[in-house]
């Protein structure tokens, strides 16, 4: 008898030994029902998901343009040719890669960043009682809750060069500034897809955090206070400790959502990104959508795979030394 | 721990700040969804000085906004109902039962949920174009390619979340139902399920939400016709002339259904999310 090791599960039957042997049928029913029951979920996973991932990583290594695409079966095998263009630092490709990668991590530090800090502060204070509470609980919840979508073209008019707010403020209003920036071309536009990603993230931040601060015992503050420790000594030395875990997920969660980020600065900008706010994720839509580049795209598209589960895995590892000792 | 002064003004001060953060959008939308187009088109004005509701009459004839509705409406339900009938049974499957291949499952579901959307982007629309070309079903462009993406995007997530919600409930109760003579599984469909309604119902409010603003697969694999409110309102933003009053006024109507819905199941989605990422 054949015992897979593969992930997947397999459609086996496992020999029983406590059960008392029961007519055949009805025990081959009841060892297939589990299997029954996650086939649906894993057909949908495997075609959506892991089938495309391997597709992915193949279209890598062929020649796929807008011609070949209609018939990319027969798109010739091309090797490396698309990895070295998109890695040769020399190139135009190449150099416009690097320098998405560095703005897309500086972007990440900054959004992840902010938007903890946010998030905490408002759970942090949210968790003491006063008047007022369940009102801000509810209303920091609204920019997690409406689409993204509305909430940049909100964002869109607020930095409309013209006369969105910003610019109406600074100029007409406090007499600051003398021309009317443009804040979605040039360098503004890197501070704006900043802004609106971190009111956007934040309020996932306060939730998470908002859970995680009610499994903490009053009674723990209530000693660290006996001590005679300080409000912000008892926050950092008791209570973040105390719900590092769910830290942990949460920091790991908004790192994979705002190095994937797509939905600000396409909803911002279009197919486009000026060059000081491309991200990454946009310049892999544009690579194949937008220059039909998609062998490309697609080489792009498995780096960053790739840079994603090593910083995951180093990420893990450094973070969760206990977990996997436990493990071991 | 006792509240010192000092506490609550850094406390007040620190609470207005992210309200005036958190609500400038929520407030910019508001007032210019009653302000007529001159005024939106001139400098910002706080509050609407010639108040009107005429932008939510004549937005619907600016972009074809009942289409884009209709389209994301039976996208995003079909997508909703699917999920959740697959992700209970699956939950149902890792919480309940006991199986070789368990945990490779479980974390197989949950590792996929981490790879970025474009991943899949171009491998999908390659697979559709291979679809139609080879049984001349047509994916791309279609209700159904959109649907099929959205509920496996959502089905981790749910699956997570509602793993969560069934092994919070006590077996004894279907022990108890198997008793009066029901099957294993037709305990669990007439008592757990009942009991675990409201989490069903927050996770998929969830799943809905994720598909209603999902705009990166929407602006690959619609067309004209299949277009959804998350690539058709970008129609207001990246146009030159743009008619923002109006373009506020849907922001409310698109917003308002699922933010209600998602206020009323929070405490529950905070539940399953929490839940999920400490296991």
């Amino acid at each position: 008898m054949s015992v897979a090791t593969s992930p997947k599960p397999p459609v086996v039957r496992k020999p029983d030994a406590i059960e008392p042997p029961a007519p055949p049928r009805r025990r081959s029913r009841r060892n297939l029902l589990p299997y029954l029951l996650v086939l649906p979920a894993l057909i949908a996973e495997l075609s959506i998901h892991i089938i495309p991932m391997f597709l992915g990583i193949y279209t890598s290594f062929i020649r796929l343009n807008q011609v070949s695409i209609r018939n990319w079966i027969a798109a010739p095998f091309v090797g490396l040719e698309n990895y070295m263009r998109g890695l040769d630092p020399a190139g135009a490709i190449g150099s416009q890669f690097f320098e998405t990668l560095l703005r897309t991590i500086v972007y990440t530090i900054l959004v992840v960043g902010l938007s903890w800090m946010l998030g905490t502060a408002a759970a942090y204070y949210l968790s003491t009682n006063f008047r007022g509470r369940a009102f801000f609980r509810t209303f920091f919840l609204i920019p997690y809750a409406i689409p993204a979508f509305v909430g940049v073209i909100a964002w869109a008019f607020i930095f409309n060069q013209r006369d969105g707010l910003v610019n109406s403020v600074l100029v007409d209003q406090l007499h600051i500034v003398s021309d009317r920036p443009f804040w979605l071309v040039g360098p503004g536009a890197f501070f704006v897809i900043v802004v609106v990603s971190v009111w956007s993230l934040w309020p996932f931040a306060f939730l998470l955090q908002l859970a995680a601060l009610q499994s903490v015992p009053a009674e723990v503050h209530e000693a660290a206070s006996l001590d005679g420790a300080g409000r912000m000594k008892t926050f950092f030395r008791v209570t973040l400790p105390m719900i590092r875990a769910s830290n942990v997920v949460l920091i790991l969660l908004m790192f994979l959502a705002s190095f994937n980020q797509f939905n600000v600065p396409f909803v911002l900008f279009g197919i486009s990104s000026p060059k000081e706010a491309q991200l990454i994720s946009p310049l892999i839509y544009q690579f194949s959508f937008g220059t039909w580049n998609f062998g490309l795209g697609a080489a792009v598209s498995t780096l960053l795979l790739v840079f994603l589960v090593i910083v995951t895995i180093i990420y893990v590892r450094l973070v969760m030394p206990k977990e996997k000792a436990t493990h071991a | 721990m006792r509240e010192t002064t000092s506490f609550r003004v850094v406390r007040s001060i620190v609470l207005a700040v992210l309200f005036l953060f958190a609500a400038l959008p929520i407030y910019v939308i508001v007032t210019s969804s009653f302000k007529p187009l001159r005024d939106v088109s001139g400098p910002w004005t706080w509050l609407p000085e010639h108040f009107t509701i005429d932008p939510y009459i004549t937005m619907w004839r600016t972009i074809p906004l009942a289409k884009y509705f209709a389209n994301s409406l039976i996208v995003s339900v079909t997508a909703t109902v699917l999920s959740l009938l697959i992700a209970i049974i699956a939950a149902y499957a890792l919480t309940r039962l006991k199986w070789r291949g368990q945990r490779s499952f479980s974390l197989l579901v949950l590792s996929t949920q981490m790879f970025p959307g474009i991943l899949f982007l171009l491998p999908l629309y390659l697979l559709f174009i291979q679809i139609q070309r080879t049984i001349g079903l047509q994916l791309n462009g279609s209700y159904l390619g959109l649907i099929i993406t959205y509920l496996t995007f959502s089905l981790p997530f749910a699956i997570w979340m509602l793993m969560g919600f069934f092994a919070a409930m006590p077996e004894e109760l279907e022990e108890a139902a198997m008793i009066d003579g029901t099957s294993r599984l037709g305990g669990f469909i007439r008592v757990i399920l009942p009991i675990a309604r409201p989490g069903i119902v927050a996770v998929g409010v969830f799943a809905f939400m994720n598909s209603w603003g999902e705009v990166l697969f929407a602006s690959v694999l619609t067309t004209t016709d299949t277009r959804t409110l998350a690539v058709g309102m970008q129609a207001f933003a990246t146009n030159v002339e743009v008619r923002w009053n109006e373009a506020m006024a849907a922001s409310i109507i698109i917003s308002l259904p699922v933010l209600i819905a998602f206020l009323l199941v929070q405490r529950n989605i905070v539940q399953g999310l929490s839940a999920g990422a400490v296991k």
